[in-house]
């Protein structure tokens, strides 16, 4: 064979390899969300889709028990968040609970054996913050969960911690007279494998840094939001898209990402979403921090932080709104909530 | 009889070393290397490599670029604490970064602090310009035009307008793109997030024009050269003028095909303005964004060529504006 020749197929086939691992195989599915023409479609893999859907069974609700039973605060000691339910239901959750987050451990994983009223076992301090919270995202972030309301199997899915949280990243970086750490420019996982930042949640799904930087205004009116301020809302947005196995175009409309009035109705939704997680992240899961063995810590030492990833799990409605929650009435009512606890504006179902 | 293929040629021209025109007398610089023959090289060019004529700009040139390269490159290997490892298996992510937003304009800002990133810029702009300045004298010298020299300058216009000009508009070095692969992708990227869609952006648009135009040319022109060198049409600079040659062949197949034909002449010009408006216009529009105009899109929308289309859903209200809405 000529030498010419060897060459050309040694580059093709390079090239073909190169596009083999970049590329979704053929065919995906294309679903049309815009004006037609606009090019306003969502693109689901059905393999993809496929996996997801079969890892999204959810176990079966247990019968419910009356309601008229005595409470389970006056039965049971040491009952601060459900003291209200019935004992039948109490222990139908509670049973349901261990089903959703230690079905291996069983009653044992928070409780100790023989005094299941005991806060020993820092398990049990978790499961009650938990518990709250639940209850909190039931009772007043209607506006992003809905009807459909979570259950800890939202995230759980039978595992003692949910698949996807997020701990601040630490990736080793030369001190001293070198560039010092801008916090992107590394493989970000969180972005899509881009160079983009690669911590966006502490800045926007902890702390409440701006997101909007694209000008509302065709002509410079003052608007300072930089470049580089961009790359970190971009890596934001690179996390919703990838938690929720999606493209831009399933909230915004792609030619102006700042245009509400051009925008879907899930990008109200993920509006209020990004609220959620905020108070989320620092009204229950930050407190937590200090009863968290240091293995379940960051490596910074920080504690786990919920993401959009921690319900979604690559579907664009946990679950694909399975609504179990709404078999569970216990998990709605917030009386228990303390209104310290409610952020300011929080809305009522 | 040896003929010209496709892609690959077989025929080489084949002579003793030849080291190009006299000097002129008193060069400083005369020209390096012992010539050597590379055959594969001769596939698709000259066979004979060399002897090259850095002169003092090509030597102070490749010095800028070398220290430029080092700084970028030490930066990039602090960043993944100088692990070699890791500094090759991400070096497509890694990056010089510019100076935080703020930062402003300061000329000496903290090495650390985007300052390593002022020096890598400037080292990198030097050897750029000492390399332009080397293609012009390198032109003069030859008594040639000197096209190359402003070719490249067009493409200089557009990296000063990215690195200097606009951020010193904007009061800004943090606007200036990083030294990286990925990062500066991701950056264009933002940029056009940022202001509202670069595709709104009239510049934007033409420069688009003139670099898939001038691929298009060049595959004509190329293609056009090609088709005629069987009839020796690559070889006869006098065909350009004479009746019933290879030249004229390729003359009339595009007249015979659209009418009108370009010149031998001509179609060089063609390809050079088409090659140096791209980055021409191109810079133009990335000046104009952030300094005269903030959101291309809305931009386009008061001009009328951003169309609306029908809702397909109720309006969408931004929460935010909503009574009692959380922060």
């Amino acid at each position: 064979m000529k030498m010419s020749t060897s060459f050309a197929i040694a580059a093709v086939t390079v090239v073909l390899i190169g596009l083999a691992l970049t590329l979704t195989s053929p065919p995906v599915d294309v679903v049309q969300n815009g004006y037609r023409g606009t090019g306003l479609a969502l693109v689901y893999n059905p393999r993809d889709v496929k996996t997801e859907l079969a890892s999204s069974k959810v176990p079966e609700a247990l019968p419910r028990a009356p309601d008229s039973g005595p409470a389970a605060g006056k039965v049971y000691q040491n009952v601060q968040v459900l003291g209200d339910v019935s004992v039948g239901n109490f222990a139908r959750l509670m049973v349901s609970i261990t089903t959703w987050v230690a079905p291996q451990q069983g009653c044992s994983y928070c409780h100790v054996a023989g005094n299941f009223a005991a806060d020993t076992l820092y398990t049990k301090i978790v499961a009650r913050r938990m518990l709250k919270m639940v209850k909190f995202i039931n009772a007043h972030w209607t506006t992003h969960v809905g009807a459909v309301g979570v259950t800890c199997f939202t995230c759980h899915r039978g595992q003692n911690i949910p698949a996807y949280t997020w701990f601040t990243p630490d990736p080793p970086h030369a001190r001293g007279i070198m560039e010092s750490d801008t916090g992107e420019a590394r493989p970000a996982p969180v972005a899509g494998l881009s160079a983009l930042p690669f911590d966006p949640i502490n800045t926007f799904l902890v702390n409440n840094a701006e997101i909007r930087v694209q000008s509302e205004t065709a002509l410079p009116a003052g608007d300072r939001a930089s470049t580089k301020q961009t790359e970190w809302t971009y890596a934001l947005m690179m996390h919703f898209s990838q938690s929720l196995g999606v493209n831009c175009v399933f909230c915004h409309n792609s030619r102006a990402f700042e245009q509400w009035q051009q925008s879907t109705p899930q990008r109200a939704t993920a509006w209020y979403g990004i609220r959620m997680v905020r108070a989320l992240n620092t009204q229950y899961l930050g407190p937590l921090v200090s009863v968290l063995p240091v293995d379940q810590r960051g490596p910074l030492g920080d504690g786990p932080k919920v993401v959009c990833a921690t319900c979604h799990q690559g579907v664009y409605k946990p679950l694909f709104g399975n609504p179990l929650a709404q078999q569970f009435p216990e998990l709605w009512h917030d009386a228990a909530t303390p209104a310290a606890e409610m952020p300011a504006g929080a809305t009522k179902p | 009889m040896a003929e010209f293929q496709n892609i690959f040629t077989r025929v080489k021209v084949h002579g003793p070393a030849y080291p190009g025109v006299p000097l002129t007398p008193g060069e400083v610089w005369p020209r390096q290397m012992t010539p050597v023959f590379v055959s594969l090289l001769g596939r698709i060019g000259d066979a004979q490599v060399g002897p090259i004529r850095l002169g003092w700009t090509g030597i102070a040139s490749l010095i800028s670029g070398f220290i430029a390269i080092e700084i970028i490159g030490l930066n990039m290997m602090a960043s993944v604490n100088w692990s070699p490892i890791q500094f090759v298996r991400q070096l497509p992510w890694l990056a010089l970064e510019p100076p935080p937003p703020g930062i402003g304009l300061a000329l000496f800002p903290p090495l650390a602090e985007g300052g390593w990133w002022l020096l890598a810029g400037f080292f990198l702009t030097a050897a750029i310009l000492l390399w332009w300045l080397r293609l012009y004298l390198m032109a003069r010298s030859l008594r040639m035009g000197t096209h190359v020299a402003w070719a490249f300058a067009a493409a200089i216009w557009l990296y000063l307008v990215l690195g200097f000009i606009r951020p010193i508009l904007m009061g800004s070095w943090g606007e200036a793109p990083p030294f990286g692969i990925f990062p500066h992708l991701d950056w264009t990227a933002s940029f056009s997030l940022r202001y509202g869609n670069l595709f709104y952006d009239p510049f934007h648009m033409l420069s688009i024009v003139f670099l898939y135009g001038s691929a298009v040319l060049f595959a004509m022109h190329g293609a056009t050269v090609l088709a005629i060198s069987r009839f020796g049409g690559e070889r006869e600079v006098e065909q350009a003028l004479d009746r019933g040659t290879a030249f004229e062949r390729g003359a009339l197949f595009w007249r015979w095909t659209m009418g009108f034909n370009a010149t031998a002449e001509s179609i060089h010009r063609w390809a050079w303005w088409f090659a140096v408006l791209c980055p021409l216009c191109g810079g133009i529009g990335i000046l104009l964004s952030g300094t005269v105009v903030d959101n291309w899109y809305l931009w386009g929308v008061k001009h009328g060529i951003a169309p609306a289309y029908p809702p397909l859903w109720p309006p969408v209200a931004d929460p935010a504006t909503l009574p009692g809405a959380p922060q």
